[in-house]
């Protein structure tokens, strides 16, 4: 369990980095939707399914979506 | 070398990390200039605090926080019994009797907090991502130092 | 200031950093969270995990915890998500009409963009009834699976956000109008509220179920808390949902609640 930990952990770090460091924010959110969900698989290991789904169904599905309906209506490029 | 990685790294590498990902995410609220950017940040850091606060409840070998009460052995004795004397005096009995070991499952209490911070969390970020959207409509622009600008010399219709 | 800004950022870093060396062991079943402080007896979660089962009858130990130990908690995490709906609806509700957005619609139903209504459409018709009845499974569940209010209801919002972003907004707002998800976020609440005060008429205290066997004629206090739990994750569930909705409807379509996303 402990690589499937650092496996995650570093996936984590890495999509977090990128998430900020992207200047499109649509692909910012989508990339912090699949942070979410690294999350969400970190949480299911430690035993906290409950959070797990809270997670999954909010982190990854709603507020990437109002993320996404912010950009939508404003600008998508962002200066850094 | 061996001893330091068993003693000292194995047993904190996780929370390192949680510091790390909280430190992304703090610096992007500070240094970042987009506001949307900022927000992300701020999602990042709280979704750090969260994760190492479920990570306290952890204990090795121990299953999730629901009780199976699918065991056999329990069914087979209510069946002979028939219904009502297990949700009556004899019920409790054997509750008792089989009363669950709080070693054998995670704690419950970190989730519980958490549970309810995460939702109420992505309602504030939908408030926060509604106030961007208001200073989007007076001053056309989510970058900061294009807004402080604005304000500076006046020049925003309201 | 970006140089300012990582300087700080380091500083908070490594103190934590320094600090978590002083942490239990990843995974300790001894540490102060988990385990007790020793000379003080048992610690909380010790207690439910052990008592939760013959209290309340509820397996999933997660609920039984968040509807009836911290049920005040609970109910004003709640009121915390209405007031961010609210808040919304403060910020960016526009009320007035406006015309020009009128066009948009227009362009939006080019040919290109009906081809691709069709699939996505066709493809949302027939995957939301079944998300709705995993949400209202996911709610009536939630005591002996993962699951319950808070999961089932942003679950049943997304199935109306879909709509949304399948079709139009505006499709999504004539089966979810603005009246009813304020009134249903209402509601939501006034069912938590409403099983506590009802505890407090039957004489007991504030969000007590126990007592609530006289009126939910249940045999035992154990499924008067069972029951009782299902009810307020049902209050929060309503709450949850239309909040999520609203909030994605005001922010699609900047407050006009039409020609959204």
């Amino acid at each position: 369990m402990e690589h499937f930990n650092i496996v995650i952990l570093v996936l984590l770090v890495i999509t977090a980095l990128l998430a900020l460091r992207v200047k499109d924010l649509l692909s910012a959110s989508m990339i912090f939707g699949i942070y979410s969900f690294l999350i969400c698989l970190l949480w299911a290991e430690m035993g906290a399914v409950d959070v797990a789904f809270t997670e999954a169904a909010v982190g990854a599905g709603v507020s990437a979506v109002f993320l996404i309906a912010t950009v939508y209506n404003t600008k998508r490029r962002s200066s850094d | 070398m061996q001893d330091f990685i068993q003693n000292f790294v194995q047993p904190h590498f996780n929370y390192w990390a949680y510091v790390i990902v909280m430190m992304i995410g703090f610096w992007a609220l500070i240094a970042k200039r987009n506001l949307i950017k900022k927000l992300i940040g701020m999602s990042i850091f709280q979704s750090a605090i969260i994760l190492f606060y479920v990570s306290l409840g952890v204990k090795d070998g121990a299953t999730i926080p629901i009780i199976d009460h699918h065991q056999p052995a329990p069914i087979h004795e209510v069946s002979q019994e028939g219904h009502d004397a297990h949700y009556n005096s004899h019920g409790e009995e054997e509750a008792h009797h089989h009363k669950p070991v709080a070693a054998e499952f995670v704690n419950p209490l970190p989730h519980v907090l958490m549970l309810t911070a995460i939702v109420v969390g992505v309602a504030t970020l939908g408030v926060a991502l509604a106030v961007s959207q208001s200073i989007y409509k007076d001053f056309g622009t989510l970058e900061e130092h294009e807004i402080l600008e604005q304000i500076k010399t006046g020049d925003f219709h309201d | 200031m970006k140089w300012l800004a990582l300087l700080a950022v380091c500083a908070t870093g490594s103190l934590l950093i320094y600090g978590v060396s002083d942490f239990p062991d990843w995974g300790s079943a001894n540490s102060p969270a988990n385990g007790g402080v020793e000379g003080a007896g048992a610690s909380i979660s010790e207690v439910f995990i052990e008592e939760t089962e013959t209290l309340t009858k509820v397996p999933n130990i997660v609920t039984a915890v968040l509807a009836d130990y911290r049920g005040y908690d609970t109910m004003f995490e709640t009121v915390v998500i209405f007031a961010a709906g609210m808040a919304i609806f403060a910020i960016i509700r526009v009320m007035r009409d406006t015309e020009q957005t009128q066009d948009k619609t227009q362009l939006d139903s080019s040919v290109d963009g009906d081809h691709q209504r069709i699939i996505v459409g066709t493809t949302c018709r027939i995957l939301i009834p079944v998300i709705q009845l995993f949400a209202l499974y996911v709610v009536a569940h939630g005591h002996h699976s993962p699951g319950g209010g808070f999961q089932g209801g942003v679950i049943l919002g997304a199935s109306f956000i879909l709509i949304g972003l399948a079709g139009n907004l505006e499709t999504a707002m004539q089966r979810f109008s603005e009246k009813q998800f304020v009134s249903m976020a209402c509601i939501g609440i006034f069912i938590y509220a409403g099983f506590g005060l009802l505890g407090q008429f039957l004489g007991g205290d504030f969000l007590e179920y126990g007592v609530l066997q006289k009126v939910l004629l249940t045999d035992g206090e154990p499924m008067a808390r069972s029951h009782s739990m299902l009810g307020v994750e049902i209050g929060v569930a309503l709450t949850v949902t239309a909040i999520m909705f609203a909030i994605y409807a005001n922010l699609a379509s900047k407050g006009e609640l039409k020609n959204g996303l």
